[in-house]
């Protein structure tokens, strides 16, 4: 093995000069970086939020309000269906899952299933059946229940939905390079580097943001809606006026937020109060006109989750398409509303199941430390090598070491793995664990010597011994760092990935480096002994 | 040009193998005394561990008085701390100043049926409003939900560590050899959960992270000692059982000691220079290398010894390479 084999330098060369072309950039400053001709690689290591400091969200889709909604709006459609078809009806009962009606007219009732199973059902996005299913139930009763699939199929829309609207929402903000991904089923992690408001953030994210226009309904006093009184159609709504604690509406939306185009903070030109332009869409613009022309005079509310923003009168028919929602608004809020409009509303609402902020100051704290003590580490088994093997077989384990730190770097810089705080832990121990390998071939060949063998087929043996240990036990540390990737969650991942890492760089540089070397002493040298013997 | 390694002796004759019983008995006495640490007081998740967050769910707010650019911030009071979130109803909130009484982290529960959220901006205003303008350097909270899902994957990940290098030493080598390993690990994983509680340091992510870590090591420490005794298995097949054990764990014990020494440095280094956040970490991990050193000369092997191998394979395993040679022209 002390033969030289071509392949085994242009590897090694090769090696080394992807460390060192990866890692530059690191060490260069920005200004450099952006005038480096395009072939050169211009990432630098991707630091975690540890490191950087930022704010890491993680949200859950509630899919159980998404359902208990659908069921509702089936409701609605039920009745409607029967009743455009004059079919009467009796009482209806909904469960999350499923919704049941009695038609009390045994003569109704073919009518009735074949025109909703005609009307509701829609078809799976993968063909296989629909979302619904209609049956009899008992005697006399109609049956709907959604479908495993279509549930699973609506709930998964609703998540990438989901994220599709907070990209947008935080793209508004001005964060800098959000990171917006899927977990899981249901979960949505958010990551934001740097100095944003994690308060702000959350608050712009989680609002559902679902805006409606509803008449106020006016026949009835607050006081007898509060103890229950409610006209069948109409709400009690808390409300976010002044002027008002709570409003009766119609339960029927006239309008919805999806019919917007476009929504902007503006300041009213009398009162210099700050208010929400908004621009409607074709079909929300004559819808806002009808509604507006046949109820001049009343007053109708401006609901956003929930919550009545304001009931202003209708003063005349509104018909460009064009309107402003007042209310106490502050110049921010205002324009967090805006976003929110502009960005659509969220299909269902989301829960902050987790929520992790570093401010940036102590990031960088930890930058700092790191370095430290990563050049504390790397320094300490420098010097402990040189020491233990003295400076020719220490010293080839040095360059296998720098050069394996370069590559480590150099391939956390390719890949864009993040390097979180625990990574540079990780980082170190690699390193140091890294030299086993050497210390596995050098400890090899003095046994080998010191059995009689002559030094030139020693070293052979040295590392095709050696080679069969140093795979098993990386093998074994590579086992470790699999499964803290795959159970483990944020810094942890760092760690676990920075170690598979150094496990591949550290056993390619400590058995080809350190390889290379040492055949070129041998040749260059002709030793009768081994010098660490 | 010295090399230490010439200092050192060239052959060491240790006899390992005639201390395993009182070590096994240390061992055992030592792991009793980790479980019933780790277990007592009973109280979910953690038990006698100090649950972090992560595992518990609550919120961890960090925070110095506004720092002037490059100044020194002010020293917080932490009876004024703590006697501001008396009487919120947070159950046990722990107080800890860190960086020279210039910051301060605060850690509560979240009260059952409350939104975290809202509990933690009531916490801030009340802290602002005691101590005056605050700088918030870290602030997280994880709901109830996520931190029982954190608590089951970390155990999880540590119980499929451990069966996985159990299959992976029984595929490499033998059954027995896997039993050594396996008991090996669960000695070193009881044991340092054992200080973790007798410190009192803090259960998180991390920690498994530290304990996975260490996992990998141990048995990386003892892949090398086994891998040399089953070469010696082969070479002296008349030599008894405890005499291979030792000799191989001789000729390993200079590269043992040399890597675990280097792991050590290099941590070393990390726990005085790496800060607040690394320090637990690398201690953890430091104890852990050297308890899996110990572990793999006094645990691993001779618990081989305890079921004894079967020599008769190992060497039918070595015949075909020589068969091979001999058939050669």
């Amino acid at each position: 093995m002390m033969v030289l084999s071509r392949w085994k330098v242009i590897v090694v060369l090769a090696a080394l000069l992807f460390g060192i072309l990866f890692t530059l950039p690191n060490v260069l400053p920005a200004s450099v970086r952006e005038s480096l001709p395009p072939f050169l690689p211009k990432k630098t290591l991707n630091l975690g939020l540890d490191l950087q400091g930022g704010s890491y969200l993680l949200l859950e889709v509630d899919t159980a309000a998404l359902q208990k909604e659908k069921a509702t709006n089936l409701v609605e459609d039920v009745r409607k269906i029967l009743r455009d078809q004059q079919i009467s009806i009796g009482d209806v009962q909904q469960t999350a899952t499923s919704v049941s009606v009695r038609i009390p007219d045994p003569a109704q009732r073919s009518a009735a299933q074949s025109a909703l199973s005609r009307q509701l059902p829609q078809p799976l996005k993968n063909g296989a059946g629909t979302d619904l299913t209609v049956s009899r139930q008992g005697d006399d009763r109609i049956r709907l229940a959604f479908t495993e699939q279509g549930m699973n199929e609506q709930a998964i829309s609703a998540v990438d939905q989901s994220i599709e609207i907070i990209r947008r929402r935080v793209d508004e903000l001005g964060t800098k390079e959000p990171a917006i991904t899927k977990q899981g089923a249901n979960r949505i992690v958010v990551q934001a580097p740097g100095e944003s408001d994690p308060e702000k953030l959350k608050e712009v994210i989680g609002q559902t943001a679902k805006l409606t226009f509803q008449m106020v309904d006016t026949s009835v006093s607050l006081q007898d809606a509060a103890a229950g009184r409610l006209p069948p159609g109409s709400e009690l709504l808390p409300s976010l006026d002044k002027y008002q604690p709570a409003y009766v509406v119609r339960r029927r939306a006239e309008v919805s937020g999806e019919m917007l185009t476009d929504a902007r903070q503006v300041n009213n030109p009398q009162t210099g109060a700050s208010e929400v332009s908004i621009r409607f869409n074709s079909q929300g613009a004559r819808r806002f006109g009808d509604i507006t022309t046949k109820n001049v005079g009343k007053p109708f509310a401006i609901v956003l989750d929930g919550k009545v923003i304001s009931a202003p009168n209708i003063n005349s028919p509104i018909t460009g398409g064009q309107g402003v929602i007042t209310g106490s608004f502050t110049v921010e809020s205002a324009n967090n509303l805006a976003i929110l409009l502009r960005a659509g509303a969220l299909p269902a609402p989301l829960k902050v199941e987790e929520q992790r902020t570093v401010g940036a100051e102590l990031g960088a704290d930890a930058v700092e430390a790191g370095k430290i003590s990563t050049i504390v580490g790397f320094v300490s088994i420098l010097v402990f090598m040189l020491l233990a093997y003295g400076f020719l077989f220490g010293g080839i384990s040095v360059i296998a070491l720098l050069v394996n730190g370069l590559m480590i770097i150099a391939a956390m810089s390719a890949t864009q793995a993040t390097l979180t705080l625990p990574g540079i832990a990780g980082l170190i121990l690699t390193l140091a664990v890294a030299v086993d390998a050497n210390v596995l071939i050098y400890e090899r060949m003095r046994d080998e010597v010191r059995a009689g063998r002559p030094l030139l087929s020693a070293m052979d043996a040295g590392f095709s011994r050696a080679m069969e240990t140093i795979i098993d036990a990386n093998l074994t540390t590579l086992i470790a760092a699999a499964i803290m990737f795959f159970f483990g969650a944020g810094p942890v991942r760092g760690f676990a990935w920075t170690l598979s890492i150094g496990v591949f760089t550290s056993v390619l540089t400590a058995v080809l480096v350190t390889q290379v070397l040492l055949a070129l002493w041998y040749r260059s040298a002709r030793p009768k002994t081994l010098p660490i013997l | 040009m010295w090399p230490l390694i010439k200092i050192l002796p060239i052959k060491t004759n240790f006899r390992f193998v005639a201390f395993a019983k009182a070590a096994g008995v240390v061992s055992a006495l030592l792991c009793v005394a980790s479980l019933a640490a780790v277990l007592f007081p009973f109280q979910p998740p953690c038990g006698g561990l100090n649950c972090g967050i992560d595992f518990r769910g609550g919120t961890i707010l960090e925070f110095t008085t506004e720092r002037t650019p490059g100044g020194p911030g002010q020293q917080i009071d932490l009876a004024k701390v703590r006697g501001a979130l008396a009487d919120k109803g947070l159950g046990d909130v722990g107080v800890q100043a860190f960086d020279e009484g210039k910051s301060v982290m605060v850690r509560f529960e979240t009260p059952a049926g409350k939104d975290a959220n809202a509990v933690k901006t009531d916490v801030r205003q009340t802290l602002e409003k005691t101590l005056g303008q605050l700088k918030f350097t870290n602030d997280s909270t994880v709901g109830a939900k996520v931190s029982g899902e954190l608590f089951t994957n970390g155990i999880l990940a540590l119980l499929v560590a451990i069966g996985l290098m159990l299959i992976y030493i029984w595929f490499r080598f033998e059954l027995q050899f896997g039993l050594g390993a396996v008991i090996g690990l669960f000695h070193d994983v009881l044991i340092t959960f054992g200080l973790i509680a007798l410190f009192d340091m803090e259960f998180s992510l991390t920690t498994i992270a530290a304990i996975l870590t260490i996992i990998g090591y141990s048995m990386n420490d003892t892949v090398v000692v086994f891998d040399r005794l089953r070469e010696n298995l082969r070479k002296y097949k008349k030599m008894p059982l405890k005499e291979v054990i030792d000799l191989s764990v001789n000729e390993t014990l200079s590269r043992t000691i040399i890597t675990g020494l280097t792991a050590i440095l290099a941590l070393g280094g990390l726990a005085v220079f790496g800060g607040e956040a690394l320090f637990g970490f690398s201690v953890i991990m430091m104890f852990g290398i050297a308890l899996g050193t110990y572990s793999s000369i006094y645990v691993a092997a001779p618990v081989i010894l305890l079921w004894g191998v079967k020599r008769g394979t190992v060497e039918e395993e070595a015949t075909p390479i020589k068969l091979g040679a001999a058939s050669r022209p």
